[in-house]
């Protein structure tokens, strides 16, 4: 069986993390950095991914595309109310957010597939292998259109996606390797964009979940934008300039609050700098821990409400917590850990790095699948109800949240009219009691034997299976028939979609493939530059004029040709600058010998 | 819940299997067949009693039940057959289901009942819409404190004590819940005791029909006073 990688795919940053001798260990990247931010730039060169892209946020904000995540399986309508900040243009298409990128347009999965791809590059890099099959954690809070759209990431990458499985219980599965812990733990898992709250039983290498809530949009982004609000404000007033006209800006100003949020962690106050757009004001403030706990305290107050509520569907009180986990980024914040602590009345827990125990997790799960480790076993619920749409557009309840899974209902279907041939089901996710509060997930039609009315029995069987997405099949019980049927999914890719997607990334890979070879030869030219330069400055006095002149002329074309989109005309013009420098290293090399050697005796020399 | 034809539990379609898929050969094994090892798909005959090693009880060990379903869970979760042939990976995933299932109905007590009921007298649960005889003034009394209450200005006085009284009257229908559970309970052992006894003369025939229609009585009445105790709960926030 091939490797199978543990991918931890944030709102903010995303990591990979594989087994090695029985212990998981994040694969890093260049500069030893373990997290690959979640920023997808379109270049002039093509699409880049990462630390590379991240530098475009402020640079060429309409195409470069950060927290993804949070436009995963939904609507444009879904998000309309958090649109102010996010500077690329979005449509919709099928039910399905697209992303404005130049000319093309990409739906939630290609973008994240990409960085995806970023991963996979990094692991076969790090380990000298292919990688095709991958576990992806997601929010525990997912609904199956959020999952089914990680899914469909994964396929888009090149990746067979093995298993999909809840952020917090990944983390519990990395604390429990390594704690060998019993009891009943809660993971409190605050990322960049989500919350999850989760509460386990750990008994002899069983991690069976209990329950689960969260909010899939609430994180600390929430809490950057609510800084970024602060300053644009205080900007406007102070200076009379509206920022919201300079996207460049904008995303300046967010990440300025990003930071200084987590400056604030660790110290009680931190400046604030930020160069205006009419290039001659600066605006500076002092920012203390103070001010952002005031800014801070009803969004890390909204999670304390699902963490009762998981409390309450376990049928625990806080005293029945034997220890609490913090998991995510904003775990760090000092106020965030004084609320957990209040909540559960008692200090929680934070051995593992918060950012990498998910990909930790991960990978220790992929171990499970690939048979390497036997004694653990992660039983996991359904977050949601599932349920289909009844007469008077009432939500009949299916499987309710917090089952475990796989975990199957069963319902027989007839017919009202002589004669009628189909049945419309309408499948839905929630907890609310009419049909139209909750996330419509897809809509089928039931194909029936036409007999009058009542005397059709067809059994159709919703499964959830261990990676919380839903699967139907229909069963025409007189016949003993099983059905095909074709769901229509109301937030998703089709089949079809899912096909194309996989098929242009394959003819894409071309043009990533010659994007990076692209950033990395001009890095090399640039460096070729730069030591040739130097070397002209040194030692242009130790070579004739011509072969000085044509080494002038090589530096202007590799210099031209840089800035061309070729990079096998860079190498070629490197090579040329290489060959007509040559005469220069070699008389610089002579001559420094030749200084080393002056006043030495001929005998020092044998 | 009761506008579509519910099928009861699992017992439907499908005979008894006596054949591994796989070889072919007698199953004699539990749930693996004893000459390949394959998984084996869980009957749909098998009820859930069955499906996990207990007598057809309802005083149930939870620790024996919740280490019997670890077990189990163990040698069927998907997890372990991902290396497996895609017939062995559906079993698993089918059976996994059923076990999660018959786990989550026999843990509590309520649904457990509920259950053996149905495998007993194999009807679905009444479904009560009127209140049981000798709550009938008291749920009447209560309806109309609700209507009032619904129709009060909640700030006024009057809002104020009607409040009150339905908190009281919370308390007494928690306290009816409690009764009837402890009397279920009651007919638990007496049920487990008979089972025991396993005689088949007429006189434990009728004693067991007796318990099965009274504790199908409790029950109906229990969920009754639920619904409105989720009702009351409702109003009053």
């Amino acid at each position: 069986m091939s490797r199978i990688v543990g991918i931890d795919l944030g709102t903010t940053n995303s990591l990979v993390a594989y087994m090695k001798d029985g212990k998981p260990c994040v694969i890093p990247g260049h500069h030893e950095r373990t997290m690959v931010p979640s920023v997808v730039a379109m270049t002039d060169n093509g699409l880049i991914v990462g630390d590379a892209a991240k530098e475009h946020l402020t640079r060429n904000p309409a195409k470069t595309v950060y927290s993804i995540k949070r436009f995963m399986g939904k609507g444009l309508e879904d998000v309309q109310s958090e649109l102010t900040y996010f500077p690329y243009a979005l449509t919709e298409q099928g039910g399905v957010i697209r992303i404005k990128l130049g000319e093309k347009t990409y739906s939630p999965p290609q973008i994240s597939a990409m960085i995806l791809k970023e991963l996979k590059r990094r692991a076969e890099a790090h380990l000298g292998e292919q990688i095709s099959k991958a576990v992806i954690t997601v929010p525990a809070y997912f609904n199956d259109s959020q999952r089914q759209a990680t899914k469909d990431a994964g396929l888009i990458a090149g990746l067979e996606v093995l298993r999909i499985i809840n952020e917090p219980t990944a983390a519990s599965l990395a604390y429990g390797l390594q704690e060998k812990t019993q009891g009943t733990i809660a993971v409190y898992d605050f990322g960049g964009g989500t919350f999850d709250i989760s509460i386990l039983k750990l008994k002899h290498g069983i991690f069976e979940v209990l329950a689960t809530n969260g909010d899939t949009h609430l994180g600390g982004d929430d809490l950057d934008h609510r800084i970024a609000d602060l300053f644009l404000n205080e900007i406007h007033t102070a200076h009379g300039i509206d920022l919201s006209a300079y996207p460049n800006h904008m995303q300046t100003i967010r990440l300025e609050a990003e930071r200084a949020k987590i400056r604030l962690s660790d110290e009680l106050t931190t400046q604030i700098t930020v160069d205006l757009p009419d290039g001659k004001t600066r605006f500076t403030r002092e920012f203390t821990r103070e001010q952002l706990e005031t800014l801070a305290m009803d969004i890390i107050d909204r999670t304390l409400a699902p963490c009762r509520s998981a409390l309450k569907d376990a049928e625990l009180t806080p005293t029945d917590i034997d220890e609490v986990v913090l998991v995510g980024g904003s775990t760090r914040m000092p106020l965030v850990r004084q609320r957990v602590r209040e909540l559960f009345g008692k200090q929680p827990h934070c051995d593992l790095n918060p950012d990498e125990v998910v990909a930790l997790g991960a990978a220790v799960q992929a171990d499970i699948l690939g048979g390497g480790t036997t004694d653990m076993l992660l039983l996991d619920v359904t977050p949601l109800s599932l349920g289909i749409e009844t007469m008077g557009g009432v939500m009949s309840s299916l499987i309710r949240r917090n089952t475990t899974i796989p975990a199957s209902a069963k319902e027989m279907f007839t017919t009202y009219v002589d004669g009628q041939t189909g049945v419309d089901i309408h499948i839905l996710q929630g907890e609310r009691e009419l049909a139209k509060d909750n996330r419509s997930l897809a809509r089928f039609r039931l194909k029936v034997p036409p007999l009058p009315a009542g005397v059709p029995r067809i059994e159709v069987t919703f499964l959830i299976d261990a990676n919380g997405i839903l699967n139907v099949t229909a069963t025409d019980m007189r016949a003993g028939q099983r059905q095909s049927i074709e769901v229509k999914p109301s937030y998703g890719l089709s089949d079809g979609e899912v096909e194309r997607m996989i098929e242009d990334s394959f003819k894409f890979a071309q043009e990533d493939v010659t994007a990076r070879k692209l950033i990395e030869v001009r890095l090399d030219a640039g460096a070729l530059l730069a030591t040739t330069g130097k070397s002209l400055s040194e030692g242009a006095h130790l070579i004739p004029h011509d072969v000085q002149e044509s080494i002038r002329t090589a530096v202007t074309a590799l210099q031209t040709a840089t800035d061309g989109p070729d990079p096998k005309v860079i190498r070629g013009r490197m090579a040329d600058l290489e060959l007509a420098a040559k005469p220069l290293s070699v008389a610089m090399l002579d001559d420094s010998l030749k200084r080393g050697l002056a006043g030495k005796k001929v005998s020092e020399l044998t | 819940m009761d506008h579509h034809t519910r099928s009861t539990g699992s017992r439907n379609i499908q005979m008894a299997r006596s054949m591994c898929w796989h070889c072919q050969s007698a199953m004699s094994g539990e749930y693996f067949c004893e000459r390949c090892v394959k998984v084996q798909p869980v009957s749909k005959e098998t009820d859930y009693f069955t499906c996990l090693g207990l007598p057809r009880r309802l005083i149930i060990d939870q620790n024996k039940l919740e280490a019997k379903f670890y077990e189990m869970s163990r040698a069927f979760h998907p997890d372990f057959y991902q290396n497996k042939s895609e017939t062995e990976q559906t079993i698993s995933l089918g059976n996994a289901a059923t076990l999660n299932t018959a786990y989550r109905t026999l843990r509590d007590p309520i649904q457990r009942a509920e259950y053996l009921l149905d495998l007993e007298a194999g009807s679905v649960k009444d479904i009560r819409t009127s209140p049981p005889a000798d709550l009938f003034e008291e749920i009447l009394g209560l309806q109309e404190t609700l209507e009032a209450y619904r129709a009060s200005d909640r700030a006024s006085q009057e809002g104020k004590d009607l409040h009150t009284q339905l908190l009281a009257e919370h308390e007494a229908l928690e306290q009816r819940r409690r009764d009837m559970e402890q009397q279920l309970q009651r007919l638990f052992t007496e049920w487990d005791t008979l089972q025991d006894r396993g005689e088949a003369s007429g006189q434990t025939r009728a004693e067991r029909d007796r318990l099965l229609k009274q504790m199908r009585e409790i029950l109906s009445n229990r969920t009754y006073v639920k619904s409105i105790v989720n009702d009351l709960i409702e109003t009053i926030g």
